[in-house]
């Protein structure tokens, strides 16, 4: 506890040690496939697909209906809320649909898209101009800006990057950049950090000016001594020295970014909370390119690098993708599948997701996609019973205990596998990978996750329809003894009635004395005879008179 | 097309059941070879008696329970339960011994319990307490060292119980060292008086040093090689070598020295080999070194003070209790999480 009090009293960050995180695995990188070939960018496809959500948050609102023409850059779809983004028309064309469509998914289930027929010429929409002099700007402009331009974490988990810039409690005293590839096989951010170090730097620079750390870093693995030079190098042409390049052991999962600010930092980001709870802010590479074009250049994010790899692609490569092309227009331009491809992932070979068909489109959080065989990969040998031999918890850098939370998620137990902190469970994969029985225990952890969400849901359902239930009890109730209230004092009325006088008929017979009182004292019922000028008394005297005249003058008659 | 979907992680695994039950076996070889070479054919027999049964009681009763039979065969680990049982038992015991063992191994400690990964406690164990409680006699036909039978007479023994006119059970049978130790001192006698008995070898009881070191061996082997974790081997050890030390320490004239309770009976086997059994072992990154060191101090505690010579079976099952409650008490911080 001292220990890591003193690391967050540390005024200034340094990077010159580096901390372990528990567990991980030293995974073969299978990257030579794809880390040598520069990247190249893919042609528009005939047809764009593009998600209402491909981010953390409430998915964007459509601003097209099928019919309309778009242009390049346009915002096809707006946020709606704070923590969403907006999404861009990546290519020209016209609208041809607004609905639902496979999209990159575990679930697999279709969700609203924007299709559009691209029209080859890609005309774009007159930019709103780049602010390469942003310094002049306040960074709440910046911030817009980022939003704007639908720019989300592209690391993978697609955070909208303006929330997360702008999330803090506190101040923020440590802007790291995350190099570190998360998994085998990608080497997107490898490439770009080789071709476009001095874009990735300005965009740290503009992330700087915004969130104004005290110290940052770009992480990078040690196995990525290319991309380690590029950086260093553009550094050096920028005479840039507030930002330095830390090299960091490759143990997956180092880029995570829980375990990438432990590795740096010594600090723990606590379950529960965000980085910036702890002061940290981590962005992706490919994000802070993204945020240089954005704000420099006016660009919208329209597309990002895709490693496309695998025993099942015949020449794997890097791609620059517009987003919303569908993978099997990429696969194709890397020269189609080979024979015996078996398994198409979205993402790395750990934490990725099979999808059965390539008709879904990259979004802006696909980093990867990879075709695999089965000698690549076979399918997995039947699970045998747990022998709690406790490999699991060797590598989990959660410090969980796998095999306890399987236990419990196995038996339905659910809340003994809250106790044992399941929610911390980040579903690297780590204790599948070494588990001697084959248990697909990050299946295990997902179901009895959606279980207990599912329980809550119903919980909070049930809960609200017992409070309505005992809410209309209670009112009945209440009604019901108003009512007995009422015919009580009813009652009583009546039994005093059977004694005494009836109130109500000596309330009637008052009134008719009253009325009968009031005509005798008047005669004539005279109307408002109070505060009369002396002209109308006199006028009324002279009625008076000669009415009883008339009256005479009528007796006499007869 | 149409593409396969798994769940993740999509790599594919690097071990499994069988590779470390396989890894255990191969890693017991040099101690087997030991024991073979010290008290003859009997341990061959014993292991070929006590695996075959095993195997048999494993598909009997996985076809009883309707679960598929080959697949939880070959993972091995009916087959380790039956080798561990007879490299505990006496080498001339009659068949029957390895054989009614293996069956309560594992049809009662392993299969009734809901087979692999479900007995609380160590099968291999429990057959050898059910058998050292219902038939002490025969659990006590330790060949004495030296005097190895020739495999004709090692069979006609074990199959038929009797022996060539020549040889009497006497004879050919001696006390191992921690039971010799035991009646010497219950006869009021000090170590020192019984170093001539021929009981002590180089550095600890005369035979059984040399069989402790080859499963040292292995067991390091194991270690080396990932199967198992040092946490539990280290626990025992440390356990036995200083509760021995402080007793010895104490008065070397009645309490045996540490280095001789280590090099013992089962220690290193059951250090090793059996207390690492992880099914009914604690699973928990500290729990195996508390696990661990409660069986080192029961061992000792049971050689010292109670009715048998040695004390890893009692030890073991007795911690096979307790493993759970370590487990809840030696849960590891999560990250994020405090501390306290």
């Amino acid at each position: 506890m001292a220990e890591r009090a003193n690391i967050q009293n540390a005024s200034q960050q340094t990077f010159d040690r580096f901390y372990r995180f528990h567990g991980g695995l030293k995974l073969a990188g299978h990257r030579e496939l794809t880390v040598t070939v520069p990247i190249a960018p893919a042609d528009i496809p005939p047809l764009l697909v593009l998600p209402l959500l491909q981010h953390i948050g409430e998915p964007a609102e459509a601003l097209v209906k099928p019919g309309d023409s778009v242009r390049t850059g346009q915002m096809i779809a707006r946020p709606v809320g704070m923590v969403s983004a907006p999404v861009h028309a990546s290519g020209s064309g016209t609208v041809v649909a607004v609905e639902p469509h496979p999209v990159p998914h575990p679930s697999a289930l279709p969700a609203d898209c924007i299709v559009i027929e691209t029209d080859g010429r890609d005309q774009w929409l007159e930019a709103a101009g780049g602010l390469p002099d942003y310094r002049s700007a306040e960074p709440q402009v910046l911030l817009e800006r980022i939003r704007e331009a639908g720019i989300v974490g592209l690391g993978g988990a697609g955070f909208p990057t303006r929330v997360k810039l702008a999330s803090g409690k506190r101040a923020i005293d440590t802007l790291i950049i995350n190099g570190a590839e998360c998994e085998p096989y990608i080497t997107c951010d490898q490439r770009l950090m080789r071709e476009r170090a001095t874009e990735i730097i300005e965009g740290v620079r503009i992330l700087q000016y915004i969130v104004q750390p005290e110290a940052c870093t770009i992480a990078v693995e040690d196995s990525m001594p290319a991309a380690e030079t590029a950086l260093r190098d553009a550094l050096e042409m920028l005479q840039e020295t507030g930002i330095s390049v830390t090299r960091i052991p490759t143990i997956y999962p180092t880029g995570g970014e829980r375990q990438l600010i432990k590795v740096l930092t010594g600090r723990e980001v606590p379950s529960q909370g965000l980085p910036a709870d702890i002061g940290i802010i981590c962005q992706n590479v490919g994000t802070a390119a993204a945020v240089y074009r954005a704000v420099c250049m006016g660009t919208p994010l329209l597309s990002r690098i895709v490693t496309v790899t695998g025993s099942g692609i015949l020449s794997p490569r890097n791609l620059e993708v517009r987003i919303g092309t569908p993978l099997s227009h990429l696969i194709s331009a890397c020269g189609g599948y080979t024979q015996d491809v078996e398994r198409l992932l979205i993402g790395g070979p750990m934490m990725g997701y099979a999808v059965n068909s390539d008709a879904v489109p990259v979004i802006k959080t696909t980093n990867c996609i990879l075709a695999v065989t089965r000698e690549e990969m076979p399918a997995p040998p039947p699970a045998l019973p747990c022998i709690r031999c406790g490999r699991c918890t060797e590598v989990c850098p959660a410090d969980l205990l796998p095999q306890q939370l399987y236990w419990y998620a196995h038996s339905d137990n659910y809340d003994a596998a809250q106790d044992y902190d399941l929610f911390d469970c980040i579903e690297c994969g780590c204790c599948a990978y070494v588990c001697p029985s084959h248990i697909p225990l990050v299946q295990h952890y997902r179901h009895a996750k959606t279980e207990i969400w599912a329980q809550e849901k119903q919980r909070r359902k049930s809960d609200l329809a017992r409070q309505r239930h005992e809410a209309r009890l209670e009112r009945l109730e209440r009604i019901k003894q108003e009512r007995a209230e009422k015919m009580a004092s009813k009652k009583q009325a009546l039994s005093q009635d059977a004694g005494g006088p009836d109130p109500r008929q000596a309330a009637i017979q008052a009134a008719l004395e009253r009325v009968k009182r009031k005509k005798e004292q008047a005669g004539v019922s005279p109307g408002n005879t109070d505060n009369l000028t002396p002209e109308q008394r006199q006028q009324i005297a002279a009625a008076d008179q000669r009415r009883a005249a008339q009256q005479t003058g009528d007796g006499q008659a007869e | 097309m149409e593409f396969r979907t798994y769940s993740s992680p999509h790599l594919p695994a690097t071990g499994s059941v069988s590779r470390m039950m396989g890894f255990v076996l191969l890693a017991l070889l040099p101690g087997s070879l030991c024991a073979v070479w010290l008290f003859g054919w009997g341990v061959l027999i014993n292991i070929l008696l006590a695996g075959l049964a095993a195997i048999a009681a494993e598909a009997a009763m996985l076809a009883a329970r309707r679960r598929p039979v080959l697949p939880a065969l070959q993972d091995g680990s009916a087959l380790l339960t039956g080798v561990l049982l007879a490299l505990a038992l006496p080498p001339l015991a009659p068949w029957w011994i390895p054989v009614i063992g293996s069956l309560f191994a594992i049809v009662i400690a392993k299969q009734l319990y809901g087979g692999l990964g479900y007995n609380p406690f160590n099968p291999a164990m429990a057959g050898y307490v059910v058998l050292l409680i219902s038939f002490p006699l025969e659990l006590s036909l330790w060949p004495a060292t030296g005097r190895v039978l020739d495999l004709q007479d090692t069979l006609l023994l074990v199959f038929s119980g009797s022996l060539p006119d020549t040889l009497t059970l006497d004879a050919i049978t001696m006390a191992t060292p921690l039971d010799a130790v035991k009646t010497h001192l219950g006869l009021s006698e000090t170590l020192s008086e019984i170093q001539g008995s021929g009981v002590f070898g180089s550095f600890a009881g005369a035979g059984w040093e040399w069989l402790n070191l080859w499963f040292l061996l292995g067991g390091l082997w194991l270690l080396q090689q990932k199967i198992i974790k040092w946490q539990i081997p280290a626990g025992m050890l440390a356990g036995l070598f200083l509760t021995a030390l402080l007793f010895y320490a104490w008065n070397p004239d009645i309490y045996a020295s540490p280095l001789f309770h280590v090099f013992s009976g089962a220690a290193m086997l059951g250090a090793f080999f059996i207390a690492t059994d992880p099914v009914s072992a604690s699973t928990t990154p500290h729990g195996g070194l508390y696990y661990g060191l409660g069986i080192g101090v029961l061992t000792y505690v049971i050689r010292t003070w109670g009715g048998y010579p040695d004390g890893v079976a009692f030890a073991v099952l007795l911690m096979n209790t307790a493993a759970p409650t370590i487990d809840y008490y030696t849960r590891p911080r999560v990250f994020g999480h405090d501390g306290s």
